[in-house]
C-alpha cells in the first residue's frame, strides 16, 4: 500500500476523493465544498448590497430579494460556515490529540456526502422556478404561504446536510474521548481539540429538533398534515421552538471553533502558554451549557409573557460571563509575549474589539422591553454580521492561512494574506457598523427597499461601498491560493517556526497514517516542551509498528446520493405527479440498499507492515 | 486483541463488546447516537403535548375517546418482554454461545413483529371507526407522527437485526461482530424506553383526559 507516494492521473485523484475515508483528504473536501459555498453565499450578499445601495432600487423584484436573502443565510450558516469549521475541525483535531484518524473514517465522509448533496440540492432550487423565501430561519407563517417548491428544497436540503453534520459531531465526540495518544489527558488537550468536542456535543442534542422540525414541515407541505395549520388546530409557534432550541445552539456550534483556532493563534504568536488555560476550558464547557438555555430570546416579540420572557433575558445576559473570561485570557495571553504580526495574528487582534462589540450589542438586544424596539431591525442584523463575520468568519480566514501549509504543504503569500486582511477588515466595518445606526432610526431588515428621504441613503451606499472592499478581500485571498499552488513551495514540519501543538510536530501534509510511532505526551503543548528542551521531534510511546487503517470506500456517496433522489421524489409528491413514489422509494432503495451492503460486508482495513514504514525513512523527498 | 482473531470459549473476554478499539468506539458512539434521539423523541413528545386535543371542531374524537387500554396494555408487554429476551441474547453473546443468542433474538424478533401488528391494527382501527387520521386534524399528525416514529424505529430495528442474525448464522461470533449484536441489543432496549414514555404520556395521559 505504498502507492500513495505515486504521482496519479486526474481520474485516478477524483477516484480517490470520492472514495476516501482519510480525514485529512475530507477536510480538503470540506474546504474546497465549503469555500465554493461561501462565494455563492457572498454574491448573494453583495446582490443584496447592490439592491439597497440606493432608495426605490429595482435591481432585484421584492420576491427575488426574499429568495436572495434567504439563500444568503441558510448558505452561509449550514453550508459555508459550519463545513469550513468542520474543515479545520478534521484537518486539525485528529493530529492535536496524536490520532492516526477519526474514529469512524467511513462515517466521516459519509458524513461529507451528506452535507454535500444536501447543499448542491438546496441551491438547485435557482433552476426550479424560485428559491426559498421565507427567509432561514422559514418561520412557519411565512413557510407555509410560499408558493412554488423553494421551502420544500429548504426542508429537504437542510435534513440531509444536517444528518451529516449530526453523524460529524458523534463522530468527533468519539475521537477525542476513545483516541487520545499516551499521556494527552483531557486538560492537556488544545484549546482547538477542546472546543471541538464541546461543539460536537452542541451539535448532537442542537440537530435533532432541527430535524423534527423539518420533519414536520415536511409533512404539512408534501403530505397533508397539520402541525402548522391554525385552522384545523395547529399552531407555528411550535417551528419557532424547534428552530430555535438548535438555532442558537447552533450559534456557538459555529464560534466556539472560532475560539479555538484563535486561542492557538493567541498562543503561537505571543509565543507564550495560553493565559488560564483551565478557565478557558471551563468558560467553553460553560458556554455550551447555556447555549441551551437562552433559545426564547429570539422570541421576545412573539408574547411568551413577561416571566419567561425575563428568565430568558437573565440566562441570555450570562453569556456574557464566559465569554469575557475567555477575552481577558487573550488579552492576557498577549501581555509581556513576543508578538509576531503574522496574517493570522492579524485576524486574532482584529477579531477581539470587533467580536465584543458584537457581543455588548447583543447584552443590549438581551434586555427584552428594549428588544422590542430592535426586533427585526438593522440593529439585528448589524449584531449577528459582528459575532458571526467579526467571530467566525475572521476565524476561518485565519484558520486557512495558519493550516493552508499543514493541508497542503505550502505557505499562503503572507503580503498577500495582510492585504485580504485589511481589505476585508476595514469592508466588514464600513458594511455592518452603520447599519447600527440604520436600525436605530428604524430601518427594517428583510424588505427590499426604502424611499428617499428618510435618512437611509448616505448609509445605505456607504454599508454597500464595504461589501465592495469585503469581496475584493476574497478575490486576493483566491488570487492567493491559486498563486501559491502554482508555485508549489514545500515546506517542513513547522513553516511557523512557532507551532506548539503535536500537528507541527508531522510533515506538512502528514502521511497518510499520520503518526509512524504515537508521541508520548508529556504537557500541555506537547511540541512546545520538546523543542524547550531542544529536541527535534516527539518522544515515541511505542516501538515501531504495524499500523492498522481503514478501507477506501465509495459507499458514503451512494448512500448520500440515493437520499439525493429520493428528496426530488418528495418534493415534488405535492405535485401529485405520477412518477414523484416511484423515484422516492428507487432513492431510498439505493440508500438503504448501499446501507445494507455496508452491514453485510466484512470490513477488516488493512495494515500498513514495518518494513513499508521503514522504508518511507529513505525516500522522504517524494511526496504524495 | 484483533477483530479477525478466531476465539475459542476460554479465550473469549469478558467484555467483547468492547475489547477492540473499533469496538469500544462503536459502543461509544452508539451510545451518543442514542443521546441525539433522546432529544428526538423529546421534540415529538413536545410537538405531541402541544397538540394534543388540538382538533378543528367538536365533530372530532379526542385522545379520551380513542384509546383502549387493554389493546395497548398487551402491546406494552409484547415489547417489553422482547427487551427482557434481547438481555438473555446478550447474555449468551457473553458466554460465546451463538446458537442459543440467534434463539433468544429470534424470540425478540417475533415478539416486536407481534407489537408491530398490533400498532398496524390500532392504527387502521383508529383510521377507520374513529376517521382519526393524519390529515384530519394537527392532533391526528401528531399523534401519528410521535407514534409512528416509534413504530419506524421498530420496524427498522426488526430488520437489522434479521440482517444481522442471516449474515452472522454460519460464522458464530468472533469480536467483529459481537459489538454489532450489542448495539443492535442497546437500540432495542432504547425503543423499549420510548414506548414505555409513550404508553405514559400518550395513552394513560389520554385516557385521563
Amino acid at each position: 500500500m505504498s502507492t500513495y507516494a505515486q504521482k496519479k492521473g486526474f481520474g485516478a485523484t477524483l477516484w480517490d476523493y470520492l472514495t476516501t475515508v482519510d480525514h485529512k483528504k475530507i477536510a480538503i473536501l470540506y474546504l474546497i465544498a465549503g469555500g465554493f459555498f461561501f462565494v455563492v453565499g457572498g454574491l448573494e450578499a453583495v446582490f443584496i448590497r447592490i439592491q439597497l445601495a440606493v432608495p426605490n432600487n429595482d435591481f432585484v423584484s421584492a420576491g427575488l430579494f426574499n429568495e436572495i436573502i434567504t439563500m444568503h443565510g441558510t448558505t452561509m450558516i449550514f453550508l459555508a460556515a459550519m463545513p469550513l469549521v468542520f474543515a479545520f475541525m478534521n484537518a486539525v483535531m485528529p493530529l492535536q490529540i496524536g490520532a492516526r484518524d477519526v474514529a469512524f473514517p467511513f462515517v466521516n465522509a459519509l458524513g461529507f456526502w451528506l452535507f454535500f448533496f444536501g447543499g448542491v440540492f438546496l441551491n438547485l432550487s435557482w433552476f426550479f422556478d424560485g428559491a426559498p423565501d421565507a427567509g432561514w430561519t422559514s418561520y412557519a407563517s411565512l413557510a407555509m404561504a410560499s408558493k412554488g417548491h423553494g421551502v420544500d428544497f429548504y426542508v429537504l436540503g437542510l435534513q440531509i446536510s444536517g444528518i451529516g453534520t449530526l453523524i460529524g459531531g458523534i463522530n468527533f465526540l468519539v475521537t477525542i474521548i476513545n483516541m487520545r495518544a499516551p499521556g494527552m489527558t483531557y486538560m492537556r488537550m488544545p484549546l482547538f481539540t477542546w472546543s471541538t468536542f464541546v461543539t460536537s456535543a452542541l451539535i448532537l442534542f442542537a440537530f435533532p429538533p432541527l430535524t423534527v422540525g423539518l420533519v414536520l414541515m415536511m409533512f404539512d407541505r408534501m403530505f397533508g398534515s397539520n402541525f402548522f395549520e391554525a385552522s384545523m388546530g395547529g399552531n407555528t409557534v411550535i417551528w419557532e421552538h424547534l428552530f430555535w432550541i438548535f438555532g442558537h445552539p447552533e450559534v456557538y456550534i459555529l464560534v466556539l471553533p472560532a475560539f479555538g483556532i484563535f486561542s492557538e493563534i493567541f498562543a503561537m504568536f505571543s509565543r507564550k502558554r495560553l493565559f488560564g488555560y483551565s478557565s478557558m476550558v471551563f468558560a467553553t464547557v460553560l458556554i455550551g451549557f447555556l447555549g441551551f438555555m437562552v433559545w426564547a430570546h429570539h422570541m421576545f416579540t412573539t408574547g411568551l409573557g413577561p416571566v419567561a420572557n425575563a428568565i430568558f433575558a437573565v440566562a441570555t445576559m450570562a453569556i456574557g460571563v464566559p465569554t469575557g473570561i475567555k477575552i481577558f485570557n487573550w488579552l492576557l495571553t498577549m501581555w509581556g509575549g513576543s508578538v509576531k504580526f503574522t496574517t493570522p495574528m492579524h485576524y486574532a487582534v482584529a477579531f477581539i474589539p470587533s467580536f465584543v462589540a458584537g457581543g455588548v450589542t447583543g447584552v443590549m438586544l438581551a434586555a427584552a422591553a428594549a428588544d422590542y424596539q430592535y426586533h427585526d431591525t438593522y440593529f439585528v442584523v448589524a449584531h449577528f454580521h459582528y459575532v458571526i463575520v467579526g467571530g467566525v468568519v475572521f476565524a476561518i480566514l485565519a484558520g486557512t492561512h495558519l493550516y493552508w501549509p499543514k493541508m497542503f504543504g505550502t505557505m499562503l503569500n503572507e503580503t498577500l494574506g495582510k492585504i485580504t486582511f485589511w481589505l476585508f477588515f476595514i469592508g466588514f466595518h464600513m458594511t455592518f457598523f452603520i447599519q447600527h445606526f440604520l436600525g436605530l432610526w428604524g430601518m427594517p431588515r428583510r424588505v427590499f427597499t426604502y424611499l428617499p428621504g428618510q435618512g437611509f441613503e448616505t448609509s445605505n451606499l456607504i454599508s454597500s461601498l464595504g461589501a465592495v472592499f469585503m469581496s475584493l478581500g476574497v478575490i486576493v485571498l483566491l488570487y492567493n491560493v491559486i498563486m501559491t499552488s502554482v508555485k508549489n513551495e514545500r515546506v517542513g514540519n513547522d513553516p511557523w517556526g512557532d507551532g506548539r501543538t503535536l500537528e507541527w510536530s508531522l510533515p506538512s501534509p502528514p502521511p497518510f497514517y499520520n503518526f509512524k510511532q504515537l508521541p508520548l505526551v508529556r504537557g500541555l503543548d506537547a511540541y512546545w516542551l520538546e523543542k524547550m528542551e531542544g529536541k527535534k521531534g516527539m518522544t515515541p510511546a511505542e516501538p515501531l509498528g504495524d499500523i492498522h487503517m481503514p478501507n477506501a470506500s465509495f459507499l458514503p456517496f451512494v448512500i448520500a446520493f440515493g437520499l439525493f433522489v429520493a428528496a426530488f421524489g418528495a418534493l415534488f409528491n405535492m405535485d401529485d405527479k405520477a412518477w414523484s413514489v416511484p423515484v422516492i422509494i428507487i432513492g431510498l432503495l439505493i440508500t438503504f440498499g448501499a446501507m445494507f451492503l455496508r452491514s453485510v460486508k466484512d470490513d477488516h482495513g488493512f495494515h500498513i507492515h514495518k518494513e513499508e514504514l521503514m522504508e518511507d525513512d529513505n525516500d522522504k523527498g517524494v511526496k504524495a | 486483541m484483533h477483530a479477525e482473531e478466531k476465539l475459542t470459549y476460554e479465550t473469549w473476554p469478558a467484555e467483547p463488546e468492547k475489547s477492540t478499539l473499533e469496538a469500544k468506539n462503536k459502543f461509544l458512539g452508539f451510545w451518543f447516537f442514542l443521546g441525539g434521539e433522546t432529544v428526538l423523541f423529546a421534540s415529538l413528545f413536545a410537538t405531541y403535548l402541544a397538540l394534543k386535543d388540538k382538533v378543528p371542531d367538536s365533530t372530532h374524537h379526542l385522545a379520551k375517546d380513542l384509546f383502549e387500554l387493554p389493546l395497548t396494555f398487551v402491546a406494552t408487554m409484547l415489547l417489553l418482554t422482547s427487551s427482557l429476551t434481547s438481555v438473555y441474547a446478550m447474555y449468551h453473546m457473553k458466554n460465546f454461545n451463538a446458537k442459543k443468542m440467534n434463539l433468544w433474538l429470534v424470540i425478540t424478533l417475533l415478539l416486536g413483529a407481534a407489537f408491530l401488528v398490533l400498532e398496524i391494527y390500532e392504527f387502521n382501527h383508529y383510521v377507520h371507526e374513529f376517521h382519526h387520521t393524519f390529515t384530519s386534524s394537527a392532533f391526528g399528525s401528531a399523534f401519528y407522527t410521535l407514534v409512528g416514529f416509534h413504530g419506524g424505529h421498530v420496524a427498522f430495528g426488526l430488520l437489522w437485526i434479521t440482517t444481522l442474525i442471516v449474515r452472522n448464522a454460519k460464522r458464530g461470533l468472533d469480536l467483529y461482530n459481537a459489538p454489532k449484536f450489542y448495539v443492535a441489543s442497546l437500540y432495542w432496549h432504547f425503543i423499549d424506553v420510548v414506548w414505555v414514555f409513550i404508553f405514559t404520556v400518550v395513552y394513560l395521559m389520554g385516557m385521563v383526559g
